[in-house]
């Protein structure tokens, strides 16, 4: 019985461009479904992530698999026969793990700070995003990938803000590249993989999204 | 010069686990329930949250936090990634399961639980009025969330206790401190039935049983911590 592979996904969505990475970096035929997350979310949406409602969800063979670094992990599982995303070492499966956590934690909420606040609270929002990102240049340091040799979780966990670099950049008036040059170099490394390139939108469009729907990120 | 046996008590030493956790952290306790199920041994450091010391700070110098686990010298941090990793290294008594649909599962609900049951519980703890009914009403919503999760089994892990079992039911007692200090409903058995009865299950097994703190003493502990978490606001 061939698989069948279902995403529910919202082409700006920093998350949901991970998995579509992951399902591309092994190969996964797949039909993508677009939710309109703002106005209509999709009954099969409400369906399958009912808890909270949210995109990216992998439906594989009817069962629904949400949260998109448990989601590449379970991609990663399943289709082991290539590309793997984790290291089989279990120490380095956890550093793995302990980074992708950071970012989730730190990188969605300093970046949204970012482009959505003005004057104190903005330059306050734009110095917290810059260590984290300095953090995480640090724990990069001359590696090719954060995991080592080869592309992986964490770097598709955060190679995917990269495409709201120039949405920050833009409304937080600074360059990114100025402050972490070696960051951005893994970027444009990641960029160069097929996978990572056709799964990312461009810059530009995000930020023309994200200056039509500013009041429904709570920007007036 | 080191002698032989010296030597050798370094490297059985280095080739141990150890443990930085605090007595009252329920981060702390669900790494101890992981290494007592799989019967591994491990030296255990007690840390002074107000006074941390050098040696944590560099095993967790991004969250410098408890609890972290170290083994043969290199640590790991964040209580969820610990368990999974001394599942990973210790075969034994598997806590998550083989299939990874269900593995899935188990992660999404621990972290189901800690992002949207444990900062709602923390709200209804620290604040007050208006502001703390909200919380108390979403720590609630989202537990009975939590309770269908469970699908009326006895573990979460089904027959056998897994990775939500140890992970979620610390709960039980500590919510019973918070219902206690700030006179509120929390986790009743009558709104949760099937809730109260898997901390039961859990609770009631010996080896982990005896893990958990002197309830005395977590009572002074948790009431001295809502007192300061409280200190300055009428």
């Amino acid at each position: 019985m061939a698989d069948k592979v279902i995403l529910l996904d919202f082409w700006p969505s920093v998350f949901g461009m991970r998995v579509r990475i992951a399902l591309a970096e092994k190969g996964v035929e797949y039909e993508s479904r677009e939710e309109d997350l703002f106005n209509n979310k999709s009954p099969l949406l409400q369906e399958m992530n009912p808890v909270h409602k949210a995109i990216p969800v992998l439906i594989h063979n009817g069962k629904p698999i949400c949260d998109s670094v448990f989601v590449v992990q379970y991609i990663d599982e399943v289709w082991n026969d290539k590309a793997p995303l984790l290291p089989s070492d279990p120490y380095r499966k956890a550093q793995a793990r302990f980074w992708a956590d950071y970012i989730d934690k730190k990188v969605y909420d300093f970046g949204k700070n970012v482009w959505t606040t003005k004057g104190e609270e903005q330059d306050a929002a734009k110095k917290k995003f810059i260590e984290c990102l300095k953090l995480l240049e640090g724990e990069l340091g001359d590696k090719p990938y954060f995991g080592g040799e080869t592309f992986g979780l964490c770097d598709v966990a955060l190679i995917t803000f990269y495409s709201w670099f120039g949405t920050y950049e833009i409304c937080g008036n600074f360059s990114i590249e100025a402050e972490c040059p070696t960051l951005i170099a893994w970027a444009k490394r990641c960029m160069q993989k097929e996978s990572v390139a056709k799964s990312l939108p461009d810059q530009h469009k995000i930020y023309d999204f994200a200056m039509q729907n500013k009041k429904k990120f709570g920007m007036e | 010069m080191v002698s032989k046996q010296a030597r050798k008590q370094r490297e059985m030493a280095e080739k141990g686990v150890k443990l930085f956790g605090f007595w009252a952290s329920p981060f702390s306790l669900r790494v101890k329930w992981a290494l007592k199920l799989k019967g591994i041994e491990y030296e255990y450091i007690e840390e002074d949250l107000k006074n941390k010391s050098p040696l944590l700070l560099q095993y967790n110098p991004v969250h410098k936090k408890i609890p972290v686990l170290v083994h043969h010298g290199k640590p790991v941090a964040e209580s969820l990634v610990i368990i999974e990793y001394i599942d990973e290294t210790w075969q034994q008594n598997q806590l998550l399961p083989q299939d990874p649909y269900e593995r899935a599962d188990a992660r999404f609900w621990a972290k189901f639980f800690d992002e949207k049951c444990v900062p709602a519980i923390m709200g209804a703890f620290s604040k007050v009025g208006e502001e703390q009914e909200k919380c108390v009403k979403e720590a609630r919503e989202n537990l009975k969330t939590l309770e269908s999760g469970l699908k009326g089994k006895r573990f979460f892990g089904g027959e056998t206790i897994g990775f939500v079992d140890i992970s979620v039911p610390w709960i039980g007692i500590w919510a019973r401190f918070v219902e206690e200090i700030v006179d509120i409903k929390l986790i009743d058995a009558e709104t949760f039935p099937l809730l109260n009865a898997w901390f039961q299950h859990v609770l009631e097994i010996p080896i982990l049983r005896e893990c958990v703190p002197p309830q005395d003493k977590l009572l002074v502990h948790t009431t001295n911590f809502h007192k300061r978490l409280t200190a300055g606001s009428t």
